[in-house]
């Protein structure tokens, strides 16, 4: 019998504002310890939050970009634990009153192909400080830098199916939100980061006893992370042992889940009302400018790009990976060069180039000159290939770089038939073989003539040119 | 008439300078310490001449209308935050702290040419009735020594009632400033919720909070109101509204309908509040004030809910004295993190203030969160409704005794918080409701100042000042009543 994995994720995603979400203080990374702090975010007797509209603007994108359903009236509440990066004692969020509910994203699965994922709910609130137990020896150091950085806490429904699956919805949930801009999505920095829920059950059967998967900080590592309790899980229950409801530290350098001292402390957050904050009241106007306000997200990208252009649907999901990489794609179509062979080119040798450096450094009407150079016969693919990265750097336009390495290829009939008699005269036996029905030593004869040639001949040519000597 | 408009007056026209007043101050702070009212906290003659000099420099660069207040001396209730003065709220777990920031209602105060005569004491944190659970000893009645000056203002009402100054701050969640006035027979006025910024205020009850002002006179107290009120963007829950405009100086009550709550009158009154409130039904007629008996059916539970909603918040906004950013920590260097918790928390705050932190939160606990703090909110709508129901039906505000008894001996209720509770009872519901509300001395029994309530619609504070100072016309507070 089978095993069925049922998987939610919650994901926090920092709004990118410059202050924090309830104070002015910058959010800036990489500050040093405990610079960017005042009186409200240090929790000073006295001081009182105030909500930073930008970030609530920017979680309503977000909410409209999930396909959420954004309420007119959204309530923070206080949610209280002790702990020293945590300056009042209580994290000021939203509870039984979130700001969106029942949005939902489409996501491509390695298992299903397209599917869609329910959102449960979006909700506002700021991020603890951080405490840094390695600075200071034998002692545990606080930086309230992050104390008050806005986030947006995105939880899913628990309908992912597989870790390959959760990590598809990860990837489709960063891209929807750095098109809709409202954060950087950079786990590196923080700026994002996912718990998984995880539980096993026999198809058809109530939903298992769910773990909680924890300290992940990249989406390879959340697929192997949920590999492991899901192995764990299922080699439990086929042991005829039960799943206690834990939480899984997951430790990227050996690859391992460490179970986290559980039950001792079993979380009452005493949620309420945040008496210092009013209801947050969004009119319709408000509402109707975020919704008008959303770009072009991924999936209508998708799907825009396959009509329009005639891609496959490959091909336009690796396109819409970045507004960048699928502004060039545009802009080479828009330049003169055809559809399929400039999303080829910014497929591999652009989205490259943008992944190294995170720009397109060849511009469009550069790459739609190259590519025309190809199709009309004057360089060959693999030269293109070599010309594109000079371009990188060399100003001059794609015709003058292959001529100056001599890359333009010879299709003058007269050079590529002495080239041919060349090749065939000095390989006789091969040549009989052709004639005895070795029909594929055509391939060869053309590689030998490619390799005299310098790899200048035209092969089209080169392969008609063969065909008729060899009759 | 009024102090503080005769002092500011004579400041700005060179009679007096603000340094004779504050010499002035600073002598009678001298002399109440001696006495052993144990009303002033922190204050220091080297901050007073500061403060004069910063008050001469500033009155000869303003124009006199930029400083209403020139040379007023206000006491401070130790729970505003304050630059140069400790802001302590009288516990031992901020003792010594200062504030890197001033209140805005304390900014505005010194802007218009006020100066913080002296921080006040208090019940820690505001959590009491008596001004007997502050850290730093209780204080004295002015004229009882064995007696209380009601709460948790305490420190306010005494510094008033005893001539020290003429004005000062309070705060109020559930009556902190009525009550005291009406024990210390000073003019005490809470203003609607959100009218003052509570911005500086260490917060208690945040849904509840309200700087509120003591005077001599009721003019007194509104001119410190008009200047401390309106919109401030850095409370959220601020009102968006003009500061209070001076009310309109009336003799009379013509015109005006004063409901009497029956459940406000209960036949267990003390003698001396029901003649003293007798007196002044009496009076309010023949000033052409219509009498109007009411009901508030709710208000037997607004002690019960207000001891509920409070606590609940005190204990989330409590939370973050933990000894780990300010103030006192306990523990020594070698304790875990719940042993620096338990040290610092257990050992800093007092009797009083581990009671409420214990009962909120208890009443957010799960499983116990809809029986407690869910049910006392819906009972704070109802107390709500019955006011707003009440003032719909006609009436222009509410005539009630402030408290049940006149001040009461030290010592007679700290062992008992129930009956400590109790003495909020008649102004817990204006609280609960956010509405405005003053208590007016309207005479003595047996020597003991008695109050009298006014409760008004919210931001009807203008209203209610008028009112009050046509009472005070003719009511002598000190008269003994029969």
């Amino acid at each position: 019998m089978t095993w069925e994995t049922v998987i939610g994720l919650e994901v926090h995603v920092q709004l990118k504002t410059r202050s924090k979400m309830f104070c002015g203080c910058a959010t800036t990374f990489g500050d040093p310890p405990n610079t960017n702090v005042c009186p409200v975010c240090l929790a000073l007797p006295g001081a009182l939050p105030v909500p930073n509209a930008e970030a609530i603007r920017l979680a309503g994108l977000a909410a409209y970009a999930l396909e959420c359903t954004v309420h007119e009236r959204s309530v923070f509440a206080r949610k209280h634990y002790f702990y020293p990066d945590l300056p009042k004692g209580y994290q000021i969020s939203q509870y039984d009153q979130p700001l969106a509910t029942g949005g939902t994203v489409e996501i491509e699965s390695p298992e299903r192909g397209t599917i869609r994922i329910g959102v449960t709910r979006l909700h506002v609130e700021e991020d603890s400080g951080k405490s840094v137990h390695d600075r200071v020896p034998g002692k545990t150091a606080v930086d309230l830098n992050r104390a008050g950085v806005p986030l947006a806490e995105i939880v899913s429904e628990p309908d992912l199916r597989s870790p390959a699956e959760a990590r598809a919805y990860l990837t489709a949930i960063k891209g929807i939100l750095l098109a809709a801009g409202v954060s950087d999505c950079s786990m590196e920095e923080g700026s994002l980061r996912v718990d998984g829920n995880i539980s096993v059950r026999r198809p058809g059967a109530p939903l298992g006893t769910k773990t909680e998967v924890k300290n992940v900080n990249s989406f390879s590592y959340i697929e192997k992370a949920l590999e492991i309790e899901r192995g764990r899980q299922i080699a439990l229950l086929e042991g005829g042992g039960k799943v206690e409801q834990v939480t899984q530290l997951y430790d990227a350098s050996s690859n391992t889940l460490r179970t986290m001292r559980s039950k001792e402390d079993s979380k009452d957050y005493r949620y309420f009302p945040d008496p210092d904050l009013p209801a947050l009241v969004l009119d319709r106007a408000w509402l109707a400018a975020r919704r008008d306000e959303l770009p072009e997200l991924p999936a209508q990208k998708r799907s825009r790009l396959m009509t329009r252009y005639g891609l496959p649907a490959y091909d336009a999901g690796v396109l819409i990976t970045d507004a960048t990489v699928a502004d060039h794609f545009e802009a080479v179509v828009a330049a003169g060069a055809d559809p399929k062979l400039a999303a080829n080119w910014v497929m591999t040798e652009a989205i490259a180039v943008w992944n190294e450096t995170g720009v397109v450094e060849v511009s469009a009407p550069r790459l739609a000159a190259l590519i025309a150079l190809v199709r009309e016969g004057t360089v060959s693919h693999q030269s293109a290939r070599k010309v594109y990265t000079l371009l990188r750097t060399d100003p001059a336009d794609p015709k003058a770089v292959a001529e100056r390495l001599g890359l333009v290829q010879v299709g003058d009939s007269d050079q590529l038939g002495k080239w041919v008699d060349e090749v065939l005269a000095a390989f006789p036996a091969e040549v009989a073989r052709y004639k005895g029905g070795e029909q594929k030593l055509i391939g060869f004869f053309t590689g030998q003539v490619m390799k005299r040639s310098g790899g200048k001949a035209d092969p089209k040519g080169v392969g008609g040119m063969l065909q008729g000597k060899l009759k | 008439m009024s102090a503080v408009r005769n002092i500011s007056t004579a400041v700005l026209s060179g009679r007096t300078t603000a340094r004779r007043v504050t010499e002035h101050t600073e002598h009678l702070l001298r002399r109440a310490d001696q006495r052993g009212l144990n009303a002033a906290l922190d204050w220091s003659p080297e901050y007073l001449s500061r403060e004069a000099t910063r008050i001469t420099r500033d009155a000869v660069r303003g124009s006199r209308d930029a400083m209403p207040l020139a040379g007023v001396p206000v006491a401070v209730k130790d729970n505003l935050a304050t630059l140069d003065l400790p802001t302590t709220c009288a516990s031992r777990i901020l003792d010594g702290y200062i504030s890197p920031f001033e209140a805005t209602a304390v900014t505005r105060l010194r802007a218009a040419g006020a100066f913080v005569a002296c921080k006040a004491n208090m019940d820690e944190f505001a959590m009491g009735s008596s001004t007997e659970w502050s850290a730093f000893g209780r204080v004295q009645h002015p004229d009882f020594p064995d007696r209380v000056p009601g709460g948790s203002s305490g420190g306010s009402a005494a510094l008033v009632a005893a001539g020290v100054t003429p004005v000062a701050l309070g705060s109020e969640t559930g009556g902190s400033v009525r009550q005291p006035a009406s024990f210390c027979g000073v003019v005490g006025v809470k203003p609607t919720y959100g009218r003052v910024s509570r911005y500086g205020l260490v917060a208690f009850g945040s849904s509840l909070d309200c700087i509120s002002v003591f005077g001599e006179k009721v003019d007194d107290a509104a001119r410190l109101l008009s200047i401390i009120s309106g919109h401030d963007p850095l409370d959220a829950t601020s009102a968006d509204l003009p500061p209070l405009a001076l009310p309109a100086p009336r003799t009379d009550l013509k015109g005006i309908t004063l409901g009497l709550p029956d459940e406000y009158f209960p036949a267990d009154l003390h003698p001396g509040v029901k003649a003293a409130l007798d007196q002044a039904i009496a009076q309010a007629k023949s000033l052409g004030a219509t009498i109007k008996r009411v009901s508030l059916p709710h208000a037997r539970y607004s002690v019960p809910t207000y001891y509920i909603v409070n606590p609940a918040e005190a204990a989330a906004n409590l939370a973050r004295f933990d000894g780990v950013r300010y103030g006192k920590r306990d523990g020594g260097s070698q304790v875990d993190l719940r042993g620096l918790y338990r040290a610092t928390r257990g050992t800093g705050f007092g009797p009083e203030v581990r009671r409420r932190i214990l009962i909120g939160t208890y009443v957010l606990s799960a499983g116990y969160a809809d029986q407690y703090y869910h049910q006392a909110m819906k009972m704070r709508t109802l107390i709500t409704r019955d006011f707003t129901d009440a003032f719909g039906g006609g009436v222009d505000l509410l005539l009630t005794p402030t408290t049940p008894t006149p001040a009461f001996k030290a010592g007679d209720k700290t062992d008992d918080p129930v009956a400590m509770y109790l003495a909020d009872i008649f102004v817990a519901g204006a609280s609960l409701a956010g509405l405005p509300a003053l208590s007016l001395p309207v005479g003595r029994s047996e020597g003991l100042p008695i109050g009298m309530q006014l409760i008004a619609p919210a931001f009807a504070e203008a209203k209610m000042l008028a009112a009050a100072a046509a009472f005070e016309g003719v009511l002598d507070p000190r008269r003994e009543v029969r």
